[in-house]
């Protein structure tokens, strides 16, 4: 076998270099072709020019109108509603001036393909014309600039909410753990000298304020219409909590911490009566009936989006938004941290 | 040796023809070929340098995107390459996955778009441009280009060390890139990655400054600033940049060494890492954050400005008209250099930085869309009413142009904090920066080869396998990008080395499939250029004086490797770069050396 390739290399080394001689021997007789330009190539490349542009840019629509389909569903936060409509004339903005400037580029350089005799049109500079185009994206940036700042200072202004709910989101090489403020709603403080097999976040076993908060893994759940602030950490290295279906993320760095707050507007029930998602799952099962999987329902996802090692892609929580009842109810179940803290 | 070159240069100065015959016996194979310190050669060195790496880092980018497609599935091809540790069964290893994404974007950036782009055309069009003998510093140059090599080899060789090479992706945040604890590739790797680096932030330095000394000093009579052409003006601020920027990469990577090996805690704080909490407090990867983007921001611009003057003196020429907005063109470059220094914070956005910082880097950010604006539709005008010559050249700055915008637009999205939210390091992110500056910036140096080769070569390349190159690189580069937008919007997240692990991504598989299909054809593509510069290098047809009907000094030196560029004295510059078409003139060009007529104005005046 490896003598047939062998073979194969050589005879088709034999047959690229007589092809070059050849062409070498044409050459002779053809001088400059090898590289000046003639009318023949201007028109070739001028029209595949405007093909091109034809087909880039009915891809684009074609593109959106196949895979928007596999897009994130609408935010099911309050803030993240509004992302998306920010999100939405920002991205009819860039479309139009994506179309309109790929358009006028590739019909130029169609219409002006060279042309030998033809002689271009001495056009050094017009002050109209520059101040033009610099005035009109510094007016439409201006808008950009203040609409986005508007939200951003909403979303990231400082929690004032009394009777919200503070998550602690703990990270590490390769798991989310969350943590809960028990009856006394403080979180106990924590020291990372302190983390041992039976003290996986680092409580500090001193801080009675600890002693009563709830440590879950694998998923957490989250009440509807009621603000949620996230304290973020991290034990190694940087990680990312990113919760997609609520517009919300935000980094879990070593030493620090970090926070985010949303007010989650859909229960997971809801969700799964979404048309949307409804169509969104049937997609997914579809693909995994392809790969002999079982299929899955919606659920709320907590990805890492930092690099953080081999398993980054792996590392994952489930989030359950309830009702504040079934949220309550399902707290009460879960078991307070006081047997490890009085070790 | 260096005394010798320069007896040579100055005995140029003003003399004889027949001086060069007399040089050329005195040069051995080492002094010509390797010890070059003439910027031709050095050119030439830093190109084929930049072709071997991105071929490299090609590779290694097909190999991560069959993963991605095909996740599990068994290819000899990934077998052959990494062998029983990395790719055993043909199934690429989870940490080779990151570290083939770390070095196939350091290598990229670093070696192929900074090194490469600026090494090349800044060494070889410098002194053509601005009528100069040769670099200010020959052996300055000379140095550049070996601490280049130098770092190009510690970095391939640390592909072949027993924990692998970094892989903590190429902005090699701590704490992941400062703990061995913390993957295999923070091992000997990082210390490699990290050397190799610190000799290629000399060599960028040792280039950098030679290029700003020579274009501010030896620039032949009558070069005014404003008769540069803007391939001068480009890599004039791009030096800029790299000279104000680089040493704080290595501010940044001088402490990262320091809490790998001494101890220190600058970026390291309340880390338990393998099983044991580390003594290091008081620190914050914030830091290393802030000052690694202090460098990385510039860079792109140190990446895409060449680019863009490479271009607009290609489309220029090509289009037999002047650059529309010559001097609107400078101011953007100008403007595009100073904001990228105040602009870093907008990678930051999400790591914990103050929100009201968010806020003046969002501002500062935006700014930039004007400047970048201006100068798109400068091009698209240019082309207006041109008689646009379609070299391979041409195709690639039309190309670059394209992506320019493409890419462009969604940097709008993403400087805008509150958008970012949702993006921020998804394929969202991957899509747009490929574009905007991968693929402006590798059509922008595909567009200088083709050509000023035949300055390097003597020799023209084959404009058939041009078009073909061209064509197939331009559809498949949008092929394997524009999809990614789409799975940024469905929220995979990047570095994944599979997608396959949440249900969530399950319906994606055909984008990825897409994707990969096409950046085969894409990668394939690449070796029609390759044949076509190496046989081209040996066996192209000869070049005439003038190709291109060029205004630019460069075609006005011999066919001939020289020393000294021009055989007798230097030229007199009379004229801006520009004069394509001009109404009254008797060809369609008129170069920099010729006298202005009596009542004609320079620069675009009528």
């Amino acid at each position: 076998m490896k003598l047939l390739i062998l073979i194969g290399l050589v005879l088709l080394i034999i047959a690229a270099h007589q092809l070059m001689r050849v062409v070498e021997l044409s050459r002779q007789f053809k001088k400059g072709n090898e590289w000046s330009v003639s009318d023949s190539d201007n028109s070739f490349n001028g029209k595949a020019m405007l093909v091109f542009g034809f087909i880039f840019i009915i891809s684009l629509f074609w593109q959106g109108n196949r895979w928007n389909d596999n897009a994130l569903p609408g935010a099911a936060s309050e803030h993240g509603l509004k992302i998306d409509t920010l999100w939405d004339y920002n991205m009819y903005l860039v479309v139009l001036v994506f179309v309109v400037t790929n358009a006028f580029l590739f019909y130029f350089a169609y219409k002006y393909k060279g042309k030998q005799g033809v002689k271009a049109t001495f056009f050094a500079h017009d002050n109209r014309l520059e101040m033009l185009w610099t005035v009109v994206p510094a007016v439409v940036l201006a808008f950009i600039i203040i609409f986005g700042l508007k939200y951003w200072n909403d979303i990231t202004s400082r929690s004032e909410d009394p009777n919200k709910v503070t998550i602690e989101l703990y990270a590490k090489q390769f798991d989310w753990t969350a943590r809960y403020a028990g009856k006394d709603k403080t979180l106990g403080s924590t020291d990372y000298r302190q983390i041992d097999g039976g003290n996986d976040v680092g409580l500090d076993t001193l801080d009675a304020t600890g002693y009563d908060d709830i440590i879950v893994k694998n998923e957490f759940h989250i009440p509807v219409g009621k603000e949620v602030e996230f304290k973020m950490r991290s034990r190694d290295v940087i990680h990312s909590a990113y919760m997609p279906h609520f517009r919300a993320q935000m980094n879990c760095v070593p030493g620090m911490i970090t926070s985010f707050k949303f007010i989650p507007n859909k229960t997971t029930a809801e969700m799964r009566k979404d048309p949307y998602v409804i169509q969104l799952m049937a997609g997914i099962n579809e693909a995994r009936a392809k790969k002999g999987e079982e299929p899955v329902e919606f659920d709320y996802q907590l990805l890492c989006n930092k690099i953080c090692g081999a398993s980054h892609y792996n590392m994952g929580m489930i989030i359950i938004v309830e009702s504040e009842k079934d949220y309550n109810d399902w707290l009460a179940k879960q078991k307070a941290v006081k047997t490890i803290a009085a070790k | 040796m260096a005394n010798a070159h320069s007896a040579d240069l100055k005995e140029h100065v003003g003399h004889h023809d027949h001086a060069h015959d007399h040089d050329e016996h005195e040069e051995s194979f080492v002094s010509k070929y390797i010890f070059s310190m003439d910027h031709k050669m050095i050119s030439r060195q830093f190109l084929i340098t930049a072709i071997i790496m991105a071929v490299i880092a090609m590779t290694m980018s097909i190999i991560f995107r069959m993963q991605l497609a095909w996740p599990g599935e068994k290819f000899a091809f990934i077998n052959a390459f990494l062998g029983d540790k990395w790719g055993k069964d043909g199934v690429l290893d989870p940490n080779m996955y990151l570290a083939l994404v770390t070095i196939h974007g350091t290598i990229m950036v670093f070696f192929v778009l900074t090194g490469g782009l600026s090494g090349t055309f800044a060494n070889l069009l410098i002194p053509f441009q601005v009528g100069a003998r040769d670099m200010a510093s020959g052996f300055l140059n000379m140095l550049s280009y070996w601490f280049f090599f130098l770092s190009s080899v510690i970095m391939l060789g640390s592909l072949f060390i027993e924990d692998g090479p970094a892989s903590g992706g190429w902005t090699i945040y701590p704490p992941l890139s400062a703990l061995p604890e913390a993957m295999p590739g923070s091992r000997l790797g990082m210390t490699l990655w990290l050397i190799s680096m610190t000799s290629f932030i000399v060599s960028s330095l040792l280039g950098g400054i030679n290029y700003i000394v020579t274009i501010i000093n030896l620039r032949t009579k009558g070069m005014k600033m404003t008769r540069m052409p803007l391939t001068m003006w480009a890599i004039l601020i791009t030096a800029i940049l790299g000279v104000l920027s680089f040493p704080v990469l290595v501010s940044c990577v001088v402490l990262l060494i320091c809490d790998r090996s001494l101890g220190t805690s600058f970026y390291l704080s309340d880390i338990y890492i393998g099983g044991r909490p580390l003594d290091n407090v008081g620190g914050s990867p914030v830091l290393f954050e802030h000052l690694f983007w202090f460098l990385g921001h510039p860079e792109v611009y140190i990446v895409l400005l060449p680019a863009l003057g490479i271009t607009s003196e290609i489309i220029s020429t090509n289009s037999r008209k002047p650059i529309f907005g010559y001097r609107a063109m400078i101011g953007s470059m100008l403007a595009i250099g100073f904001l990228s220094f105040i602009v870093w914070g907008h990678h930051m956005y999400l790591t914990g930085m103050n929100p009201f910082l968010g806020s003046v880097f969002v501002f500062t950010t935006l700014l930039i869309a004007i400047p970048s604006a201006v100068k798109a539709f400068n091009y698209i005008t240019t082309l207006w009413k041109g008689n646009i010559q379609y070299t391979p050249a041409m195709l690639f700055s039309i190309g670059l142009v394209s992506s320019f915008i493409t890419g462009g637009v969604t940097g709008i999205i993403l400087a805008d904090s509150t958008l970012d939210i949702n993006v921020h390091d998804t394929y969202f992110v991957v899509a747009h920066f490929h574009i905007v500056m991968g693929l402006s910036a590798i059509f922008g140096m595909f567009a200088g080869v083709y050509h000023w080769f035949p300055k390097m070569f003597l020799r023209m390349m084959n404009k058939k396998l041009g078009y073909l190159h061209f064509w197939l690189t331009f559809i498949c580069a949008y092929g394997v990008f524009f999809p990614m937008h789409f799975l940024g919007l469905a929220g995979v997240p990047r570095r994944y080395y599979t997608n396959s692990a949440f249900p969530m991504f399950d319906n994606l598989v055909d984008i990825n499939e897409i994707v990969t299909v096409f950046a085969i054809i894409a990668a394939l593509a690449q070796f029609i250029f390759i044949f076509n510069f190496f046989y081209s290098m040996f066996r192209g047809e000869k070049s005439p004086q003038n190709p291109w009907n060029s205004n630019t000094l460069e075609w006005t030196t011999p066919m001939a490797n020289i020393h000294g560029n021009w055989p007798g004295s230097l030229p007199v510059v009379h004229r801006w770069a520009y004069d394509y078409s001009k109404p009254g003139a008797e060809h369609d060009f008129i170069p920099q050396t010729v006298p202005l007529a009596d009542g004609e104005h320079d620069g675009g005046g009528h």
